[in-house]
């Protein structure tokens, strides 16, 4: 190496810098530093370009205003008042949405699981009246078939003055109403009965198991687990003293009902609708993935003596579940995300509640901000949930 | 190597294209510096010109003359205030006061580019400069007016929230209406109103918040509520929209004031004075007797304030950066602010009687009021 102030050594720098600009690692290293460069400027000027926008009108970019009153009542979820904040309606709009999403990830997966065995089932009709679901559903745009399912079909039923009443369920235009289950004198005694069978149950089923593991002999631990936890709070109902539940009846009162649960109209029209979209999709994911267990393992396993059921149960469904899972996130995620059209049922969910906030306080920009971060880790949880479930189920090397 | 580069020179030109379209197509830059600089000059060269040159050019004016047509936030389903008729039309009051606004401009009430708005997104369309002008149905607020870079024009309609009941359900009163579930739409001061109002008696009730007002009447007319609220004008709109119109009452109670009337984005002062002008133009015509049919022929031989509105005195029109006879151009288009409320509200139209009503010309009585053009 030549000394920086050694004149002899001058060119030779000249030709160092040559041998830099022909050097292919050089021109990467330099080529994605003038990207990250070139992104960070860009994202500068649009930020720059906001706040200049919105400070030529008097706005800017905080979040105070998330702490003054609402002056709005959301009309579902947990009770919410005109006096609170913007903060505690945003929670309560994010309440909605999780419900919807939880309860539709759940009702999806069995929904879609069924229909996706149904699809490969080999009675005609039953695969046939499947694959005409799955082809509707997936083909057509998931807001018309929300606006047709409420407007078109819940909507439609009649309202409460001539309510529809079968047996203890009552449905009509303003909800769907079933007795509510409510605690009566024999419940104390009744609910310690039943928690003791719940926990011998679940030790019983385990020990069984092991046995059944070391021993090779059927100890039935399924079965004998049931038994115990289904058999002994029935017996209890009838043997102990007092009624332990009582069944709170819905009834008309004034413009409402009162008593016993229900389902709103709009959170039936989201939920179901999201439900039915999704699981379409999650039957084909489950017909393909069991199709692609190969049919040696499906052979061999009824030639050492299983049963169909017990083949689909052991053998295709473990196997199937590793193709199935990776597309499997992808309509979770989707369903999370479209959770956000139930505006167009006035089911007032994150979104719903998110653009009244921003109307009525006018910053749009920081509400929908807030929206797609929440969004953002609602998704990534997903994401991070069925990676975990991913891991475990992948064929281990030994 | 060569591919490198051409990787370079395609993130380079995607950028660039990038950067292109997020430039906002007309920056719309506040004239106020640009007043004192100019009176500044004046008084020092002792120019002693005529009025015009004190004319200060609105920025977004010059920006909508470049353009050729004028950017209107409108309501696309509220009829006899902005309504989408079957030949793809926009019609309706707030529709005929962005044709006047055209025809101020370009003498022609054509040269309008309607953009069909949500309640919830107009304020934001409004911020981001993508309409030069909100006419739809929009409540006049200290909030709205001072905390979102907004500014508000004339009233052009005295509103006050009401309440559609089906006759069958016997509520005279919103007294009556304790447990009532609400149709009401999202992103407007009626949610706020209904808070209010129900509050204020002491009463429960659930919402129903849809986004569009179509939707709120839809759910209403299957009966999913009891109640459908919105400003009086509307529901009148909405009640003939319903199944049967005949079955259907609006309780007598107002819940609310609402001021209705044009809005602009603060920071062009004198875009507003036009707004602000052209509308009391309309009103200063009904107040004369100046219609659509006889206006050519009035402003043939003005004098006084009708000469002054109509350009045959003064200097009003170039002041505006308009024509000297602009209002001949917008009443020829549209007809005075009483031809405009005939013809979409009157009985012709969602028929909301106007005599004895705010909305009457003040020398009947009514709060329609414009200053004196001089």
């Amino acid at each position: 190496m030549a000394l920086p102030h050694d004149s002899a050594a001058r060119p030779q720098r000249a030709t160092d810098i040559g041998a830099l600009l022909r050097d292919t690692r050089f021109l990467q290293a330099l080529a994605q530093a003038v990207f990250v460069l070139l992104v960070l400027l860009l994202v500068r000027w649009l930020i720059g370009n906001l706040t200049a926008n919105l400070g030529a009108q008097g706005l800017d970019l905080s979040f105070s205003f998330m702490r003054r009153t609402s002056g709005f009542v959301v009309g579902e979820g947990i009770p919410s008042n005109r006096t609170d904040p913007f903060y505690y309606q945003y929670v309560v709009g994010l309440v909605n949405t999780l419900r919807v999403v939880g309860l539709g990830l759940v009702l999806a997966t069995i929904f879609g699981i069924l229909a996706g065995v149904a699809m490969l089932s080999p009675n005609w009709l039953l695969r046939s009246l499947v694959q005409a679901y799955v082809e509707l559903i997936r083909n057509t745009p998931l807001l018309v078939q929300l606006f047709f399912l409420y407007f078109g079909i819940i909507l439609t039923l009649p309202g409460l003055a001539d309510r529809i009443t079968l047996g203890p369920v009552v449905l009509s235009n303003r909800g769907f109403f079933i007795p509510r289950p409510v605690p009566h004198v024999g419940f104390p005694a009744w609910a310690t009965v039943s928690a003791l069978a719940l926990l011998i149950g679940v030790y019983t089923y385990r020990r069984r198991l092991q046995i059944r593991v070391r021993t090779g002999a059927e100890t039935r631990p399924a079965t004998w687990a049931a038994a115990l936890i289904v058999g002994v709070p029935l017996l209890a109902w009838f043997i102990l003293p007092g009624q332990p539940l009582q069944l709170e009846l819905p009834e008309l009162q004034g413009l409402r009902m009162s008593g016993g649960l229900r389902l709103t109209p709009e959170f039936a029209g989201i939920l179901f609708g999201l439900v039915l979209y999704t699981a379409a999709f999650i039957a084909d994911i489950v017909r393909s993935g069991i199709l692609a267990v190969t049919h040696g393992q499906r052979e061999a396993a009824l030639a050492v003596g299983l049963t169909s059921t017990q083949t689909l149960r052991l053998i295709i469904l473990p196997q199937a579940l590793r193709v199935i899972i990776p597309p499997m996130t992808n309509q979770y995620l989707n369903l999370a995300k479209n959770s956000s059209l139930a505006i167009g049922v006035a089911f007032p969910d994150l979104y719903s509640v998110s653009q009244t906030i921003f109307n009525q306080s006018g910053q749009a920009v920081q509400m929908i901000a807030l929206m797609m971060g929440t969004y953002l880790i609602m998704s990534l949880i997903i994401s991070a949930a069925m990676n975990a479930i991913n891991a475990r189920l992948r064929i281990v090397d030994r | 190597m060569a591919r490198k580069f051409r990787f370079i020179f395609v993130g380079v030109v995607a950028l660039s294209l990038l950067l292109a379209a997020c430039q906002p197509a007309e920056p719309v830059v506040v004239t106020q510096e640009v007043v004192v600089t100019q009176e500044v000059q004046v008084v020092t060269t002792q120019q002693v010109n005529v009025p015009v040159s004190f004319a200060m050019e609105s920025a977004r004016l010059q920006a909508v003359k470049d353009r050729g047509q004028l950017r209107c936030g409108v309501n696309s389903g509220v009829p006899g205030f902005g309504f989408l008729d079957a030949n793809g039309q926009f019609v309706g009051f707030d529709a005929d006061f962005c044709r006047a606004l055209a025809a101020a401009i370009f003498n022609d009430p054509a040269a309008v580019e309607f953009r069909p708005l949500t309640a919830a997104e107009r304020f934001t369309t409004l911020q981001t400069n993508e309409i030069d002008v909100l006419i739809r149905n929009t409540t006049w607020t200290f909030g709205r007016d001072v905390e979102l870079g907004t500014d508000f024009g004339p009233t052009t309609f005295y509103d006050g929230q009401g309440m559609m009941v089906t006759k069958a359900s016997g509520f005279t009163s919103l007294d009556d209406m304790g447990g009532a579930t609400i149709c009401v739409l999202a992103g407007t001061t009626t949610e706020q109103n209904l808070a209010d109002a129900f509050a204020a008696r002491g009463l429960t009730y659930e919402t129903l918040v849809f986004d569009k007002s179509q939707d709120t009447a839809g759910a209403y007319d299957q009966g999913r509520c009891d109640g459908l609220t919105s400003d009086k004008s509307q529901l009148t709109g909405l009640k003939t929209g319903l199944t049967n119109p005949g079955d259907h009452a609006i309780l007598p109670e107002i819940m609310s004031k609402e001021p209705l009337g044009p809005v602009w984005a603060q920071g062009d002062q004198q875009w507003g004075d036009l707004v602000r002008w052209v509308v009391y133009g309309l009103i200063i015509a009904e107040e004369k007797g100046i219609t659509q049919a006889n206006v050519e022929e009035i402003a043939a031989g003005a004098t006084g304030e009708t000469g002054r509105l109509l350009g045959s005195e003064g200097e009003f029109g170039s002041l505006l950066g308009l024509d000297a006879d602009f209002m001949v151009n917008v009443i020829k288009a549209v007809g005075n602010y009483g031809e405009i409320y005939d013809r979409h509200l009157g009985p012709e139209g969602t028929n909301i009687v106007r005599t004895g009503s705010y909305n009457d010309l003040w020398t009947r009585g009514g709060l329609i009021y414009a200053p004196p053009w001089r």
